[in-house]
């Protein structure tokens, strides 16, 4: 991804925030908002930050995926799901439940992308219509079995929602404890604070920035990342250097599964332990637009996603401010408004306006000898 | 180590695929440090047997030895464990990675993890100094013009240590002098110990670099040869199966009025980048006015800037006195042009239509294929039948799909249909492109024809022969301009070859 499109980035974050604080400052420092704003937009990027690495990985090894959301819905559901299961029915303990749910939602996550393999790599149906199929199916299969299991006369659970053994807790990393004794003056020491608070996330969030990285270096720096990407741009001339497409395409397909999977929980197993139908919200279609506007690069994407998380952040910090805002800036409370942005977002991109985005030359296009 | 030693040798070997018998039954060997020609026309089976050896594909019947000794080639990792190594009619490198990373894919240097570019830098160097293959290793792929993507080709066979390489038609994409180059390094290949299977159809080719010549037709092989005692003419008749001539006679040119005209046009591609600078030059009647160049110098845009498809951006298109420039294709096709597309089969015919359909693309709407706006089957047909005939289209029947079709036949139905109207002017795009030595031949020998009966013929192609054969001036085009325009007796192929690679001696 080129320095322009970064620059771009950069600047409508700052100009999302520079409302906020401009409006805010009155009731509360600016160095304050900032840092709440930043760990906000952190917190509400994850989901769509693992989306678009799920579509990276599935997309730089020649498989078009579009049912990232749907990957996303069943995991939240069978993740939650499987936290209270352990915790009611096996009688384990509230940590160990939660850790197990998260378990079962990565899987969840692989399994429905194994679906998606199956179709599109081994069948070669169409690769839209696949993941139009896994998003049809996540959406019938979490809303009957929501029903099933919670809310019918004779249901396992007797018709109500049992109490959830609760969601992960913040980490607390030591930057502060580690970083203060060094520090002599008291702007120093209030900089490091502020950066600690952007960084008290909980652990899908950290690790899904870690995972950026770990993605980043792997995809571009190693035999594995080489090899998924050749299968991705020209799989015949990877087949002819004794490349197994076909595995190579199973296996990516199968890793962006369980990133959408880890997504999956981050809406039921760290944020809010609940499950509601239709949760994920189109949050794995943006996340879509995240990769291609990171042109199928995970920093990139990762770098998009935080435009959109950006955007939330702003709309959370507007119903704080509520009271202070200024009559001619009332408009900004209403949440379409701001709620719009990734959506304008992604029409820039598509029209090329910031620069022009390729994707893998073979994406899309079943392998055949 | 004695020079005959048989490195790799097939024998028996069948391949059916849906409805051909792609190999049937072959037998062939290959010497240690020999070059071995494989010579056939198209759909001959050359690929397919390469395939075979190479492991791409698997034999239904017969048996591969490598040295001596039966090898189980199930895929590539097998071959190239052998030591074989193939560079693809299509290359098999990936665009947007550098010349290094293709070089290793498959085959990757890691260091505590991670790809160790550096390291494998270094060896294709060596490789590079050893062997005189001049390669950047950091280079993007994509970037590089054909002729340095097929030495990164052989320099990725050899940095598997391969013995034996394989090249299936390099020669297709490359200038003379690049193919020339190519046969300087399959020489310095062999002197070192490589054997080398080099596939081709053109003649002329195997006569000057082949040790042995292996011709192949219809899925079998005629025979095997020493280019010492053969000919050019005996080569041709094994590939075909019967007498061809090479060179179609043709008389004097009796050049007439001035039909084309083009003057100082500029053309834009769809990137908009300007692909056609300034380009002049007039073609008369009963002459063949040929522009030559490598492919991808401004040839296509600006053939589809006279022929109605692209407005050229500046500049002036006339034809027979009538101001055309810009005009739609009907237009122009309506004031005498005939049309042969590159793309044969996106630009030439509609695939799915039948035959008498396709017969009457140019002129369907008017009488008698059309009567108050409503088709007139009988009439098509009528047309259609006539044609077939006359053109000798082989077709199961007028009401086969176009796209059914062997290259070949859908070729002449282009053909038929362009060159039965009354046509002043013939703009023919390689015409004869991927076609076979039978099929090239009738091609030629309409082109002549429509000449000898005074119609002005322009002819682009990427395939020097062709140009030199038939043409009776030539033009050479290079990046986007003409930089030369020559009376075909009073130039030569090297020197055509030296215009096309950019080197301007003389401009005119
Ligand atoms: N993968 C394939 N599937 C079906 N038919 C094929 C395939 N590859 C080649 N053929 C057919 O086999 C015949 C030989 O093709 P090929 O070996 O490519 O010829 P050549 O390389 O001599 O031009 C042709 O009729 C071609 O259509
Ligand atoms: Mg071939």
């Amino acid at each position: 991804m080129n320095s322009r499109r970064f620059g771009f980035i950069a600047i409508i974050i700052i100009v999302l925030f520079s409302v906020v604080v401009s409006i805010g400052k009155v009731k509360q420092p600016p160095l304050l908002i900032v840092t709440s704003m930043l760990a906000t937009t952190i917190a509400v990027a994850t989901p769509l930050t693992l989306g678009a690495l799920s579509g990276v990985f599935s997309e730089r090894a020649g498989v078009v995926n579009i049912g990232i959301e749907g990957m996303m819905l069943t995991s939240a559901f069978f993740g939650w799901l499987g936290a209270i299961y352990m915790y009611h029915v096996f009688g384990f303990n509230n940590g160990i439940s939660i850790v197990l749910g998260l378990i079962f939602a990565i899987i969840t996550g692989g399994l429905m992308a194994l679906l998606h393999a199956v179709l599109s790599i081994t069948f070669k149906v169409d690769q839209i219509i696949g993941g139009t199929v896994i998003n049809i199916l996540a959406i019938g299969l979490t809303g009957f079995l929501n029903r099933q299991l919670f809310f019918g006369k004779n249901s396992f659970f007797g018709g109500s929602v049992p109490s959830s053994p609760g969601v992960l807790p913040t980490l607390h990393i030591p930057i502060t404890e580690i970083f203060a004794p060094i520090c002599s003056s008291e702007a120093c020491l209030q900089g490091i604070n502020a950066i600690n608070r952007v960084f008290d996330q909980k652990p899908v969030a950290i690790s899904a920035i870690l995972l950026v990285f770990i993605s980043h270096y792997i995809l571009f720096n190693t035999r594995w990342g080489l090899r998924t990407r050749a299968v991705g741009e020209h799989p015949k001339a990877a087949d002819t250097v004794g490349i197994n497409v076909i595995k190579m395409r199973y296996a990516n397909v199968i890793i962006g599964g369980m990133f959408a999977g880890l997504a999956g929980a981050y809406f039921t197993i760290e944020s809010v332990p609940s499950f509601e139908p239709l949760l994920t919200n189109g949050r794995g279609f943006i996340s879509l637009a995240a990769m291609i506007f990171g042109n199928w690069t995970p920093i990139g994407a990762w770098a998009a996603a935080l435009v959109f998380g950006a955007s939330q952040a702003m709309l959370i910090n507007m119903q704080i401010f509520r009271d202070v805002i200024p009559p001619q800036w009332a408009f900004l409370q209403e949440s379409y408004i701001v709620g719009l942005t990734p959506y304008i977002l992604t029409m820039f991109i598509l029209t090329g306006i910031i620069g022009k985005t390729t994707p893998p030359a073979a994406d899309g296009v079943p392998y055949e000898k | 180590m004695s020079k005959n030693k048989i490195v790799l040798e097939v024998k028996g070997l069948t391949k059916q695929f849906p409805g051909v018998l792609a190999n049937d039954n072959i037998n062939f060997d290959l010497h240690k440090a020999e070059i071995h020609a494989l010579l056939g026309e198209n759909g001959a089976g050359k690929s397919t047997l390469m395939n075979l050896i190479y492991g791409l594909h698997n034999a239904d019947k017969g048996e591969i030895l490598v040295n001596g000794k039966t090898a189980a080639i199930e895929s590539p990792k097998d071959s190239i464990a052998l030591g074989i190594g193939m560079v693809h009619q299509h290359f098999m490198l990936i665009p947007v990675f550098t010349v290094a990373e293709n070089v290793m894919l498959g085959d990757e240097t890691v260091k505590n993890g991670s790809l160790d570019r550096t390291a494998v830098a270094a060896r294709i160097n060596e490789i590079s100094k050893q062997y005189s293959l001049d390669v950047d290793p950091n280079a993007i792929v994509g970037s590089l013009p054909v002729g340095i993507q097929q030495r990164v080709e052989i320099v990725k066979t050899l940095y598997r240590n391969a013995e034996i390489v394989i090249l299936d038609e390099p020669t297709a994409v490359l200038t003379p002098q690049e193919a020339d180059d190519l046969f300087r390094i399959m020489r310095d290949l062999t002197a070192r110990g490589v054997s080398i299977i080099f596939i081709t159809h053109k003649l002329k080719e195997v006569l000057a670099v082949a040790d042995r010549i292996t011709v192949m037709r219809a899925g079998r092989v005629v025979d095997t040869v020493v280019p010492a005692k053969t000919d050019s003419a005996q080569l041709a008749n094994m590939m075909v199966g019967r007498q061809v001539i090479l060179t179609v006679p043709k008389k004097d040119r009796k050049a007439n009025g001035e039909i084309l005209k083009v003057e100082n046009v500029s053309v834009r591609d769809q990137r908009d980048l300007e692909t056609v600078h300034n380009v002049s030059f007039s073609v008369f009647g009963g002459e063949v006015f040929g522009i030559a160049g490598v492919q991808g110098n401004g040839q296509t845009e600006l053939s589809e800037a006279l022929t109605g498809l692209r407005t050229p951006t500046g500049g002036k298109v006339t034809i027979a006195g009538k101001d055309l420039t810009g005009k739609s294709p009907r237009i122009i096709t309506e004031s005498g042009l005939a049309h042969i597309p590159e793309d044969r089969q996106r630009h030439g015919l509609v695939l799915n239509y039948s035959v008498v359909d396709n017969m009457a693309l140019c002129d369907y709407y008017h009488a008698p294929f059309s009567q108050r706006g409503v088709l007139q089957p009988d009439a098509l047909d009528k047309n259609a039948r006539k044609l077939i005939k006359e053109y000798d289209v082989r077709t199961p029947s007028p009401f086969v799909s176009a796209g059914n079709l062997s290259g070949g036949n859908q070729q002449k139905v282009i053909i038929a249909r362009e060159l039965s109207r009354d046509v002043k002017l013939v703009i023919a795009n390689q015409p004869t492109r991927g076609l076979d030595v039978g099929s090239i031949e009738y091609i030629h020998t309409e082109i002549i024809k429509m000449r000898d009966r005074g119609v002005a013929v322009l002819l682009i192609s990427a395939e020097l022969d062709e140009i030199m054969a038939l043409s009776d001036r030539i033009a050479v085009m290079y990046r986007g301009q003409i930089v030369a325009i020559v009376e075909t007796k009073k130039t030569t192929r090297e020197q055509l070859g030296l215009w096309m690679a950019g080197v301007h001696a003389e401009r005119k």
